[in-house]
C-alpha cells in the first residue's frame, strides 16, 4: 500500500476516460494509423486500470497480466504497422473505409 | 552283382535329363547336338538296362525292389496306413521291357534324326521322344498300380503331342492330324477310366496297391515245366520259393492266398462281393483299359488315325512299345487274369476278334502306314488273345518279336515315303503344282517298281514281311506259332471255348496278315513305277538305313530266343523255350509251348498259301495298269474289298450311334438346358429382373426421391440463409468496430443487470 492519497475511483475514472476516448478514435476516425492509435490508447487505458487494481490489491496479478499486454501489443503494432505499410503501397491510401475488399 | 539293381532309378532319370536339356538348350544345340542328347540318352538308358538284364541273369532271377531316392515316401497317409513308394520293381518281366522299349526306342531315335532333318521344330520332337521313353519307363518299371497309371497316362499325353506333332501343315492336313490326336487321347480316356476304376477297386480290395511286397517272391506254380532239363537258364529252386516274408502280402500273393483259403468277401459298403467276383470285376475293367492303350474292339478307332504323327512315331509308340503296354499290364497281372475265367474268356474273343477284323481291313487300304497302323491293331489282337487263353509267356514273347519287326516296317515305310517326297520334289522341282495336286507319297497306288530304287529298304522290309506273316526261321513265325498252339490246347486240354474261338479266329487272321503284307509289298515294290516320283525315288541316308539293317537282323534272329521244346536240332543248339523259362521268374502262370509239327507246318503252308495269291491277285501286268485294286474289280470279291476300304464303317457307326448323339445331347444341354433354362429363365427372369425391379424402387424412389431431396434441400436452404446473411456484411471495418462495441455493451448490461437488481435488493 503506498502512501499517495490518489484514490482508485481516480484511476479508473482516468482509465475509463481513455478508453472512451479510445473507442471513439476507433469508430470514428478513418486513418488506420490513428485508428491503430486509438486501439493502442484502449489498451492502456486497460494497463491503467490493471495496474490502479492491483495497487488497491497488492497483488502481483495486475502487473503481471499488463507485461502481458504490452508484450503482445508491441507484437501486434509491429504485424499492423507492417501491415499498414504494405496496403499503403498497394493501394497508395490508408483509408479504412477504401479497404472493404472481403465485402466484393 | 545285387548292387546294379540300384541302378535301376536311372532308367528314368537319364530320358529326363535327355528331355530337359532339349528342353532348355535344344535351341543352341543344332540338329546335330539335339539328336546325340535325345538318342544317346536312349542308348544309355539302353545300356542300364542291359546291366539290369546280367545283374538278372547273375543273381538267379531275384526281383528287386529299389526306392526312388528321395521319392520313397511318395504317398503316405499315416493315419490310414497307406503307403505307396516310387520304387522300381526290376523283375524278368520289367527288364524285358525295359530291353525293347530302350532297345527299339534306341534304333527309332538314331533313325528320327534322319527322318526328322530339317523340321523347324527338330528339338521339340526329340523332347517329346524323351519324355514318352522317360514315361514308358516309369510304366513298365513300377513295383505298383499307381506308378503304372502314372506312366500310362504320361504316354498317353506323349502320343497326343506325338500324333498332333505337324499341327500347323498345310491345306488342312493339320487340321486332321490335330483331329488324330485328339481323337486318340480322348478313345485313350474312355480306356483309361476303366483302369483307374480297376486300380481304385484293387486298392480297396487289398489295402495297397504294391505287386509284391519287397522281399516278397511271386508264389510259384510251374511244376511241369521244372521237369524239363535247361541248358542256359538255372532251374528254379522250388524249396526257395516256397519261403514267403512274414507281414502284409503285395496283391498278387495276397490274392492267391485268399484264392486257396477261398470263401473271402470284399466289402463295398452297399454290396459284398465273393473275391473271385471282385477279380473279375477288376479284370473286366483293367481289359477296358487295355482296349484303350493296346487298340482292342471297341477302342481301337484311334490307332489307325493316329498314324498322322511323324513315322518314327508310329513305330515307337505306335506299334513297338506303347500299345504293347496294355498286353504288359494283363500279363503283370496275370495272377489275376488267371483266376477270372470269364474275363480270360472276353479277352480271348476280344483279341481274337480284333486281330481278325484288323487284319480284314488292312486288306482294303492305299495308306501305307495305315495298312501297318491296322496290322498293328491285328497282332495286339494276338497278344491279348494270348493273354485270353493263358498263354502268358507266348503273348510277351509275340510282343518281343512284334516290336522288332513292326517298328522295322514301320520305318521301312517311313523310308519310303522319304524317298517318294524326294522323288516328288525331284520332279516338279520343288514346285508341287507343275505335277498334280492330288500326289500323295503315302498312297501305294503312286508307288510300284521301288525295288530297284531302293534296294536297302526294300530287303529289310522283306524282312519284315516274312516275320510278320509267320514264315520259318523269322520271329513272327516263332511267336504266332506259339500263341496258335497255346490257344488250340486251352480249348482241348482245359475244354475252354475261348481257346478253340481264338484258334479258329486268329489263324484266319494269320492268312489275312500274309496276304495283305504281300500285296503291300508288291504294291510297293514289285512292277515298275506308277508315278514319276516313284520312278525318281531316292534311297534313304545311312542314319535311317543302319537302323532297318538291325532291326531286320533282329527280325529274322529274335525268335531264337524262345524256340519251343521239341523243335528238331534247334532245341538242342539253342535251349529250349529260354524266354518263357526266364520270364517265368517274375510271371507266375507263364508256361511254355512244346513244338507241335502239324500246325506249325499247317501254319506256315497257309501263310504260304495267301502269300501266293497275293502274287497272282498283284501279278507284275495287273500292277502295271494299277488303277483300281484287282479285288475292287472282280465281282466275287467287289463288295468284301468295300467293306474293308471302308473300314467296315466302324468310325462311321461310332459317329452315328455315339458322337452324333452325344453331340446332339451337348448342344441340347448347351442351348435349351444351358441357355434357354438356366441363363434365360433362372437367370434373366427369376433373379435378374426381380432384383433390377428392387434396384429401380431403391434407386428412383428412396435414393433419388427421399435421401437426395432431403440434402438437396438442405443445400437450398443453407445457400438462402447465406444469400440474406451476407448483405449485413458491408466490408467497413467500422461497422465491425462498431457492432463489437454493442456486442461489448450488450455483455456488459447482462452482467451489469443482475449486479443492480442485487444492489436495488429487488
Amino acid at each position: 500500500m503506498g502512501s499517495s492519497g490518489v484514490s482508485i475511483e481516480l484511476y479508473v475514472l482516468l482509465s475509463a476516460v481513455l478508453f472512451i476516448m479510445g473507442t471513439i478514435g476507433v469508430l470514428l476516425r478513418r486513418n488506420a494509423i490513428l485508428v491503430f492509435m486509438s486501439v493502442e490508447l484502449m489498451l492502456n487505458a486497460a494497463n491503467l486500470a490493471l495496474v490502479a487494481f492491483a495497487r488497491q490489491w497488492a497483488g502481483g496479478d495486475g502487473h503481471l497480466m499488463v507485461f502481458f499486454v504490452m508484450t503482445v501489443a508491441a507484437a501486434e503494432v509491429a504485424v499492423g504497422l507492417a501491415l499498414i505499410v504494405a496496403i499503403f503501397r498497394t493501394k497508395k491510401s490508408i483509408d479504412i473505409d477504401n479497404l472493404h475488399l472481403f465485402k466484393e | 552283382m545285387e548292387n546294379f539293381f540300384n541302378l535301376v532309378p536311372l532308367v528314368v532319370l537319364i530320358p529326363l535329363a535327355g528331355m530337359l536339356i532339349n528342353l532348355f538348350a535344344g535351341k543352341h544345340l543344332g540338329e546335330r547336338g539335339v539328336g546325340i542328347v535325345g538318342a544317346g540318352a536312349s542308348a544309355l538308358t539302353f545300356f542300364v538296362a542291359v546291366l539290369l538284364w546280367i545283374a538278372q541273369v547273375n543273381t538267379g532271377y531275384k526281383a528287386a525292389v529299389v526306392d526312388m531316392p528321395l521319392l520313397a515316401d511318395w504317398i503316405t497317409i499315416p493315419s490310414a496306413n497307406v503307403t505307396i513308394p516310387w520304387a522300381f520293381r526290376v523283375d524278368t518281366l520289367s527288364v524285358t521291357m525295359m530291353l525293347v522299349v530302350t532297345g527299339v526306342g534306341t534304333l527309332i531315335h538314331i533313325y528320327a534324326i534322319g527322318y526328322m532333318h530339317g523340321d523347324e521344330r527338330f528339338p521339340r520332337f526329340f523332347v517329346y521322344m524323351n519324355m514318352f521313353l522317360l514315361f514308358m519307363l516309369i510304366l513298365v518299371t513300377g513295383n505298383n498300380f499307381l506308378m503304372m497309371f502314372v506312366g500310362w497316362e504320361g504316354v498317353g499325353l506323349c502320343s497326343y503331342l506325338l500324333i498332333g506333332f505337324w499341327f500347323d501343315k498345310p491345306k488342312g492336313v493339320g487340321w486332321r492330324n490335330s483331329d488324330a490326336a485328339r481323337k486318340a487321347f480322348i478313345v485313350n480316356r474312355v480306356g483309361d477310366f476303366g483302369l483307374v476304376l480297376g486300380v481304385l477297386i484293387t486298392f480297396w480290395t487289398f489295402g495297397t496297391l504294391d505287386f509284391y511286397h519287397p522281399g516278397e517272391e511271386p508264389i510259384a506254380h510251374h511244376a511241369e515245366a521244372a521237369e524239363e532239363p535247361r541248358l542256359f537258364v538255372p532251374p528254379i529252386p522250388q524249396e526257395e520259393k516256397a519261403h514267403q516274408p512274414e507281414g502284409p502280402l503285395g496283391v498278387f500273393n495276397q490274392a492267391e492266398v485268399w484264392l486257396e483259403e477261398g470263401g473271402h468277401k470284399v466289402d463295398f459298403g452297399m454290396v459284398s462281393l465273393s473275391f473271385e467276383t471282385t477279380l473279375t470285376l477288376i479284370t473286366l475293367l483293367f481289359l477296358l483299359g487295355a482296349t484303350g492303350k493296346s487298340a482292342q474292339i471297341p477302342l481301337f478307332v484311334w490307332l489307325p488315325d493316329a498314324m498322322a504323327g511323324p513315322t518314327p512315331v508310329s513305330a515307337l509308340i505306335h506299334a513297338a512299345t506303347m500299345v504293347t503296354a496294355g498286353v504288359y499290364m494283363m500279363v503283370r497281372a496275370n495272377v489275376f487274369y488267371h483266376a477270372a475265367e470269364l474275363t480270360s474268356f472276353v479277352v480271348a474273343v476280344i483279341g481274337a476278334t480284333t486281330a481278325l477284323v484288323a487284319g480284314f481291313i488292312a486288306v482294303g487300304q492305299w495308306d501305307i502306314k495305315r495298312v501297318l497302323a491296322y496290322s498293328t491293331v491285328s497282332q495286339l489282337g494276338f497278344m491279348v488273345a494270348a493273354v485270353g487263353v493263358g498263354a502268358y509267356a507266348a503273348a510277351m514273347f509275340h510282343l518281343v518279336t512284334h516290336a522288332c519287326f513292326k517298328a522295322l516296317l514301320f520305318l521301312g515305310s517311313g523310308s519310303v515315303i522319304h524317298g517318294m517326297e524326294h522323288g516328288h520334289h525331284h520332279v516338279t522341282h520343288g514346285h508341287p503344282s507343275h505335277l498334280d495336286d492330288d500326289f500323295d507319297p503315302q498312297d501305294m497306288r503312286f508307288m510300284g517298281g521301288l525295288k530297284e530304287r531302293m534296294p536297302v529298304t526294300y530287303w529289310t522290309y522283306l524282312f519284315g514281311t516274312l516275320a510278320l506273316a509267320g514264315i520259318i526261321p523269322f520271329a513272327g513265325f516263332w511267336s504266332k506259332d506259339e500263341i496258335l498252339l497255346d490257344s488250340l490246347k486251352a480249348g482241348v486240354n482245359k475244354g475252354l471255348l475261348g481257346g478253340y474261338i481264338a484258334f479258329v479266329l486268329l489263324l484266319t487272321a494269320a492268312a489275312f496278315t500274309a496276304f495283305y503284307m504281300w500285296r503291300q509289298v508288291s504294291l510297293i515294290f514289285l512292277g515298275k513305277p506308277r508315278h514319276a516320283a516313284a520312278a525318281h525315288a531316292e534311297e534313304s541316308a545311312r542314319v535311317m538305313t543302319v537302323p532297318l539293317i538291325i532291326l531286320a537282323a533282329l527280325s529274322l534272329l529274335i525268335g531264337f530266343i524262345n524256340v519251343p521244346g521239341g523243335f528238331p536240332i534247334l532245341d538242342w543248339i539253342l535251349g529250349k523255350h529260354q524266354f518263357t523259362s526266364f520270364l517265368e521268374h517274375s510271371v507266375t502262370y507263364a508256361h511254355a509251348g512244346t513244338f507241335n509239327f502239324l500246325l506249325a507246318t499247317f501254319a506256315v503252308l497257309l501263310a504260304l498259301g495267301a502269300i501266293y495269291l497275293a502274287r497272282s491277285v498283284y501279278s507284275e501286268p495287273v500292277l502295271a495298269t494299277l488303277r483300281r485294286d484287282p479285288l475292287e474289280v472282280d465281282p466275287r470279291t467287289q463288295r468284301g474289298f468295300a467293306l474293308a476300304n471302308a473300314k467296315l464303317y466302324w468310325d462311321e457307326f461310332y459317329f452315328t450311334y455315339i458322337v452324333y448323339p452325344y453331340r446332339n445331347a451337348a448342344y441340347w444341354l448347351a442351348q435349351e438346358v444351358d441357355w434357354r433354362f438356366w441363363h434365360d429363365y433362372v437367370h434373366n427372369r427369376l433373379i435378374r429382373d426381380p432384383f433390377n425391379a428392387a434396384t429401380a424402387v431403391l434407386t428412383w424412389r428412396v435414393d433419388k426421391g427421399l435421401i437426395d431431396r432431403a440434402f438437396d434441400g438442405l443445400g437450398w436452404l443453407t445457400r438462402r440463409v447465406g444469400q440474406r446473411l451476407r448483405t449485413i456484411q458491408t466490408g467497413y471495418v467500422h461497422m465491425y468496430a462498431l457492432s463489437v462495441l454493442f456486442g461489448a455493451l450488450l455483455v456488459m448490461f447482462l452482467i451489469l443487470v443482475p449486479l443492480i437488481r442485487d444492489w436495488l435488493g429487488l
